[in-house]
């Protein structure tokens, strides 16, 4: 079975060109062709998960192309474990469900064919990145995802706004990714070899190559999965249409970061000081981009800033050693942030603004969304037993166990399992708040027009029922059955998904006495906002995500524009300036020879003579 | 008799001949003048033919029957020319005749 994986990636790239080239004349259109093709994925990659999951430790490779280059060879091939069969059903999964869902909620746009056909490539793309058994293949997906993002994001690229965003997300991605290549680069060339089983065999490499190929593939990776200081493109993201929003920040994308940390979890464990590094920027992120979400207004980009913030969950516990708790987050995150996105798209969808001050009072209107949305919600809060309180509560658990002076075995220090407990536990509460304000701002309170509502269509109402099982039970399951056999951690020493009940009741003490506060909050004034308690300046730098964006704007956009400008300057001024002022002196000198061209015959006929008499005194006068 | 005399008509000739090309503005003078300076290069070639007292062939004395044949034959041509501009432009001066000049053409110029 492992021998046609490559039709993971393959089918819906395929699928996708053909969605684009022949959408409209394919009966069903669009849509059919580009579910076709995630359906064969998903469908190859569910046969894989019975072989893959026997032995989930051994990798599978089987490389179709080889390609001597000279120096270090090339192999394109697939390489499948226990880790890249369940990511690549959870991608194929989601990726599936947006798919219907778009059906509904891009009924009647007018660039149907391309949209499903960027949707389908960058499916694949991501299932490139996840089933690659080359680096460089790897990188391939890497990139494809990135122009992917870039197009989706502008999808409705009228508004400026839209093609700002595209363009924003494109670049700071793109800054992440150049420090990605090298470091594929750096570690290629010391494995002599970019296939991933031989980079990640980390005792034939040097310390030195190893630090520093991590470090600098950790730029991508805070690029693609927008971590500080490149979490600025994500919130911005959100201009695209929702479905993609769920799909960006559900199953691809941002998605790659991790899973590439967790990919080459070798290397990356052997490099204490990429996981500090790591580390802090996770802290960072986590807590700027909770207290970010705390206050914006916009629907989404409470959404966005969480996604931001959880996954900043899943590295801080890649960073403290937990492997299994950040993968189990990493897949119930998925689960509950589409389902998140979804249900948030079917409001917009049927209120028409983004804006929560808005909304309001919705939960009579559409009661299933509302439903959905609610088991969602509290899976981000981390309210048992929904999903995402024992993976968030894991990876606490691992901090907290590095903290208290356990080994992790990335070799962080304690102090830093303190650093990340405790802006973990503080995250934990600036969850709760944001989500139960979210909830309460949308759904409860008073309604402020009686414009009748409908509940969603099938399409789009199907793929909310369906992720809300997993979104409310796989964390239950998935700590009880599959996750520690399926998903074994390739570096020994890592801790597991063991659930520490004293330290749960602490974080479920805490997320109990948030949400409750929020809601009497909103109870006692249903028409103020909360965030509005917040003083003014505080809550405008928190909306603007603490300056990072206008700190780039002054120390990378200005000096950048500033160079530009010089470089057109001196296209215009020199380089032009050559080329005119040689064609100036050009017809100058024209101009001095024309003054002969009188037109009098009897000038030209003087010259002649002249130049007779000219000549016979040369001849004569040797 | 003596080179020296025809020689020096010859000249005076020729020279009164390309005075007349490069100064008079009328171009039947103009013609005219080229006339003078054949029949300056005649009256040479007539000289230098009894010079040389070729008795054979005679050649400089041929050669100036070819000479005014063609003249007359270029005359003809020419005047017509000439007619066939003051039709045109009703003037024979040669200095209105420039059109071939590259310059902007004077405002109000008769083409």
């Amino acid at each position: 079975m492992s021998s046609v994986a490559w039709l993971v990636p393959g089918a819906p790239a395929v699928l996708a060109a053909v969605a684009l080239l022949l959408g409209r004349r394919l009966p069903g259109g669009p849509a059919v062709v580009s579910l076709l093709g995630t359906l064969t994925a998903t469908v190859v990659a569910i046969g894989l998960l019975p072989s893959a999951l026997a032995h989930p430790a051994r990798t599978v490779v089987h490389s179709y192309v080889y390609t001597p280059t000279g120096g270090v060879a090339l192999h394109v091939g697939t390489s499948v474990n226990g880790l890249s069969a369940v990511l690549a059903v959870m991608v194929c999964l989601v990726s599936l469900l947006v798919q219907v869902y778009s059906i509904g909620y891009l009924h009647g746009d007018r660039r149907l064919p391309s949209y499903f056909a960027w949707v389908s490539l960058f499916t694949a793309a991501m299932l490139l990145v996840v089933v690659a058994s080359d680096l460089l293949e790897l990188y391939v997906g890497w990139e494809v995802m990135g122009i992917c993002s870039y197009l989706l994001v502008g999808h409705y690229r009228e508004s400026r706004g839209a093609g700002v965003a595209a363009i924003k997300a494109f670049l700071v991605t793109r800054l992440g990714d150049v420090a990605f290549l090298f470091g594929i680069f750096a570690l290629g060339t010391a494995a002599h070899s970019f296939a991933i089983a031989d980079v990640t065999r980390v005792s034939g490499l040097p310390h030195g190559t190893v630090v520093a190929g991590t470090l600098l593939l950790l730029g991508g990776v805070v690029g693609k999965s927008a971590q500080f200081p490149l979490q600025t493109w994500l919130p911005d993201a959100m201009a695209g249409p929702t479905p993609v929003s769920a799909l960006i920040h559900a199953a691809t994308m941002v998605a790659a970061g991790v899973f590439v940390v967790a990919r080459l979890y070798p290397d990356f464990a052997a490099s204490p000081v990429t996981m500090t590094v790591l580390a802090l920027s996770a802290v960072v992120t986590m807590l700027l981009s909770a207290l970010a979400a705390l206050v914006q207004d916009d629907l989404k980009r409470v959404l966005a800033w969480s996604t931001v913030s959880q996954l900043a969950y899943m590295t801080a516990g890649l960073a403290v050693g937990g492997y299994q708790p950040a993968l189990f987050h990493l897949l119930n995150h998925a689960a509950f942030k589409a389902l998140l996105f979804l249900a948030a798209g079917a409001v917009l969808h049927a209120v028409g603004t983004n804006l929560m001050s808005e909304m309001g009072g919705l939960w009579r209107r559409m009661p299933l969304t509302f439903v959905t949305f609610c088991v969602g919600a509290l899976a981000l809060a981390g309210v048992p037993p929904f999903s995402g309180a024992f993976s968030k509560d894991t990876i606490l658990d691992a901090a907290r166990r590095v903290a208290s002076g356990d080994h992790a075995a990335t070799g962080v220090s304690s102090w830093l399992g303190v650093t990340v407990y405790a802006a973990g536990l503080v995250t934990v509460v600036l969850t709760a708040l944001y989500t139960t304000r979210m909830v309460a701002r949308t759904f409860l309170g008073p309604r402020h027009d009686d414009a009748a509502l409908d509940d969603t269509s099938w399409a789009m109402a199907a793929p909310l029922v369906i992720l809300a099982l997993p979104s409310a039970g796989l964390g239950v399951l998935a700590l009880h059955r599959f996750l520690p056999t399926w998903l074994p951690s390739p570096v020994a020493g890592t801790f597991g998904v063991d659930v520490a009940w004293a330290p749960l009741l602490l974080t479920l003490a805490l997320v109990a006495v948030s949400v409750v506060a929020v809601l009497l909050l909103v109870r006692a004034k249903p028409d103020r906002d909360p965030a509005l308690l917040l003083r003014p300046p505080v809550r405008l730098a928190l909306a603007a995500g603490l300056g990072v964006d206008a700190a780039y704007r002054s120390f990378v956009v200005r000096p950048v524009m500033g160079l530009a400008r010089l470089v057109l300057a001196v296209d215009t001024d020199v380089v032009d300036g050559t080329v005119n002022a040689s064609g100036r002196t050009a017809r100058w000198a024209g101009g001095v020879v024309k003054l002969t061209q009188s037109g009098n015959v009897q000038a030209y006929a003087t010259l002649m003579l002249l130049g007779v008499v000219v000549l016979a005194i040369a001849v004569a006068v040797p | 008799m003596h080179l020296v005399y025809p020689l020096v008509v010859a000249s005076l000739l020729f020279g009164i001949g390309v005075y007349g090309v490069l100064a008079r503005r009328n171009v039947v003078l103009v013609l005219m003048s080229v006339e003078l300076m054949l029949n300056a290069v005649n009256l040479n070639l007539v000289a230098f033919d009894a010079w040389w007292r070729d008795a054979a062939l005679h050649s400089g004395q041929v050669f100036s029957l070819f000479v005014i044949v063609i003249a007359a034959a270029e005359l003809g041509v020419g005047l017509a020319i000439v007619l066939s501009v003051f039709r045109h432009r009703s003037t024979v001066d040669i200095d209105r005749i420039d059109q071939l000049s590259d310059r902007e053409p004077t405002p109000g110029a008769r083409r």
